[in-house]
């Protein structure tokens, strides 16, 4: 009886867990971590079909979440039977990514997923794999023309900049703060990612009548995010939010206001990274929340590759096909939720 | 031929007094510095003259200034070191492994140390006994060096644990007001102008970057002391590395990109001859500062960081211009 009890337990637990592995929307069903075993699926589409070869080109990997985003790729190609992963050298030169993708065309690769480094510049490759029959999953940074690509899968940069602005602002309304100093340090001010966050967070905080004192750009790296933020707060004797828009280079951000001693103020991070988040759950930290962008949608763009080049839909949708676009959405992790999140958490 | 040959002739002449700050060129840069300073005291009177600001950009000029000081040397020596941001990178991964973190900061530190000087040996190795040109031996050096530090931190950006924030402190603690890596900045700075100006080493450094062969005719080493100065640069990279270190608590191949070229701008900017032969650590340290100064009134007020490049490019025409003209005058 008793075994009966326990066995049924099991199949129960194994029944959500296959319901999480092909039915969840969460990043959750596409971990890092986790890449061991091929949750077959209730539907059929985890189920080994047609093989399949699928091309990867991506960035190198000079930064946590660009490390995240292949590793991510790799586990989720590694979870079936059915896919062979083919990962070209990642480049940060675009000269050579684009040889690279040239070669995996020349591979004749059933489909191809590329996260380009610059999108208008391989748009043109993007578009040769196209002509030659192979489907393109555009991870992330866009290709201009959409002859280039069959779907793009990626973040949502202005999202972020709301989900940004959203929390900024309720904090510091709630708070009753009149003429807050809001601070920001982005990116690399050049990217159109770096634009639309930074547009996304000034429409949001506007939505309060709240708008941003300063903003510098920092180029993704710990040592530029110290040097940036160790001026900026130079500048500001007195602030009241600073969203800094990358969660690498906040751990330079963070020392330099360590360093300067300085806690007045509530600080929002972007991305996701696992020490942003242990930051954010120690509870004494500037840093109170971190907007997502997770690079588990390299995961994803793993299987859309193969389901496009084994001609199978998506299966909690109606259509055939996969769809062309899916953008991720950004969510706030605050000391609420951080639990949730902590397994997805890349390390820097 | 009729070369004086005796050490102390090798070196150029007016090479006494080259280290005060009453040389005619140091006052032209001092002028450029009260002048950003005036711009900084107009433009944002609140924040400017404040003794955190002026703390915050001592800390910021610290790291590179080490870097600055051995690049003085190689210089004035007559080479080029092109590999100093990577050889620091390298050195801040190395002593952050865990490995290395386990035994505590001070093995951290002296690891700095010695990756930062065993890189700078085969640089000067490379250059002096493999007879390679500086600029490629230190170009391969920098490349390798921060390809390496990839591969050792497998790109990822390692933080100090916590039982090593001793190397932290030197960034957090302060004493009378000032961290202690800015102690760490000065006391480099005023070595590296005794070593030049009153030691032996210096004379040989303006001999051999002035006329290799003059000075070998004279009886120098000009091999060991090219090897010496690689490795003199190397350790400055080393310091710079455990300062990074303090101040982002971390350890990345990331770290100190471009370093190569602010640290040769301001050398050059300091009145240091690309040719070698001539120089100054005041000079250099002078012009670190005036780029230090630029950033710093950029942020302040908030302005972008693209014009802050072009600005810099200015200041470095501005200099060398204005230095061709003093060589001119200074023709026979």
């Amino acid at each position: 009886m008793s075994e009966n009890v326990a066995r049924r337990g099991f199949l129960v637990g194994g029944a959500v867990l296959l319901a999480a592995g092909c039915t969840s929307n969460e990043p959750a069903a596409a971990p890092s971590s986790a890449a061991s075993a091929p949750a077959p699926a209730a539907s059929g589409n985890d189920e080994p079909g047609q093989k399949v070869t699928i091309g990867f080109s991506a960035p190198a990997a000079d930064h946590g979440w660009i490390a995240a985003i292949a590793k991510n790729a790799e586990s989720a190609a590694k979870q079936y039977s059915d896919v062979e992963f083919k990962p070209v050298e990642p480049t940060n030169d675009i000269n050579q990514q684009i040889s690279a993708v040239e070669s995996l065309i020349a591979a004749k690769v059933s489909a191809l997923v590329i996260l380009p480094n610059d999108g208008q510049q391989l748009n043109q490759v993007a578009l040769q794999a196209t002509q030659a029959g192979i489907p393109v999953i555009n991870l992330d940074r866009v290709f201009p023309d959409k002859l280039a690509y069959r779907t793009w899968i990626g973040g949502d940069n202005y999202g972020m900049g709301v989900a940004a602005g959203q929390y900024i602002g309720k904090q510091l309304k709630d708070k009753g703060v009149a003429n807050p100093v809001i601070v920001e340090i982005q990116g690399i001010a050049t990217l159109p990612l770096t634009q639309d966050r930074s547009k996304g967070f000034a429409d949001a905080l506007k939505t309060f009548g709240f708008s941003v004192a300063a903003k510098q750009d920092a180029k993704f790296t710990v040592e530029t995010g110290n040097q940036v933020a160790t001026s900026l707060l130079q500048a500001h004797k007195k602030i009241d939010a600073m969203w800094n828009h990358d969660d690498d280079q906040g751990v330079g951000v963070l020392a330099a206001i360590k360093e300067a001693n300085r806690n007045e103020f509530i600080m929002v991070g972007g991305a996701g990274s696992l020490n942003a988040m242990k930051e954010i759950q120690s509870g004494t930290s500037v840093l109170k929340a971190t907007v997502t962008y997770s690079p588990t949608m390299a995961s994803s763009a793993i299987k859309l590759a193969r389901l496009i080049a084994q001609g199978k839909g998506m299966s909690d949708l109606v259509e055939n096909q996969v769809p062309q676009s899916i953008t991720l959405a950004s969510e706030t992790i605050t000391k609420e939720n951080v639990e949730k999140y902590l397994a997805l958490g890349f390390e820097s | 031929m009729s070369e004086p040959t005796t050490e102390v002739m090798a070196a150029p002449r007016s090479s006494r007094g080259f280290g005060g700050l009453g040389e005619m060129r140091h006052l032209g840069l001092l002028a450029a510095l009260a002048l950003l300073v005036v711009v900084g005291l107009i433009t944002r009177p609140e924040n400017f003259a404040t003794t955190s600001n002026l703390v915050s950009i001592l800390s910021l000029a610290a790291t590179i200034g080490v870097i600055t000081v051995g690049a003085t040397f190689v210089i004035i020596g007559g080479g080029i070191d092109l590999s100093v941001g990577a050889v620091m990178a390298l050195a801040s991964v190395w002593a952050t492994t865990l490995a290395t973190q386990s035994y505590g900061p001070v093995v951290m530190a002296i690891c700095a140390i010695l990756v930062g000087t065993g890189a700078g040996v085969v640089n000067g190795l490379l250059i002096a006994y493999g007879r390679m040109v500086p600029f490629i031996a230190t170009l391969a050096m920098l490349v390798a060096a921060r390809g390496l530090a990839q591969r050792m931190s497998d790109r990822k950006t390692q933080l100090i644990q916590a039982d090593n924030a001793a190397i932290v402190d030197l960034s957090t603690t302060r004493v009378l007001g000032i961290p202690l890596l800015v102690y760490v900045f000065a006391l480099v700075v005023v070595l590296g102008w005794i070593v030049l100006n009153r030691t032996t080493f210096g004379r040989r450094t303006y001999a051999v970057g002035g006329n290799p062969e003059a000075a070998r005719l004279a009886g120098i080493d000009v091999r060991k002391h090219t090897v010496l100065l690689y490795a003199l640069s190397g350790l400055c990279c080393g310091i710079a590395a455990i300062l990074i270190m303090a101040r982002t608590t971390t350890g990345s191949s990331t770290h100190g990109d471009l370093y190569e070229l602010d640290a040769i701008a301001a050398v050059i900017i300091g009145g240091t001859l690309l040719t070698g032969g001539r120089g100054t650590i005041v000079g250099s340290i002078l012009g670190l500062l005036i780029f230090t100064l630029i950033t710093n009134l950029f942020i302040l007020n908030g302005l972008n960081t693209s014009d802050q490049l072009i600005a810099k490019g200015l200041i470095i025409v501005v200099a060398v211009l204005l230095q061709r003209r003093n060589l001119k005058e200074r023709a026979p």
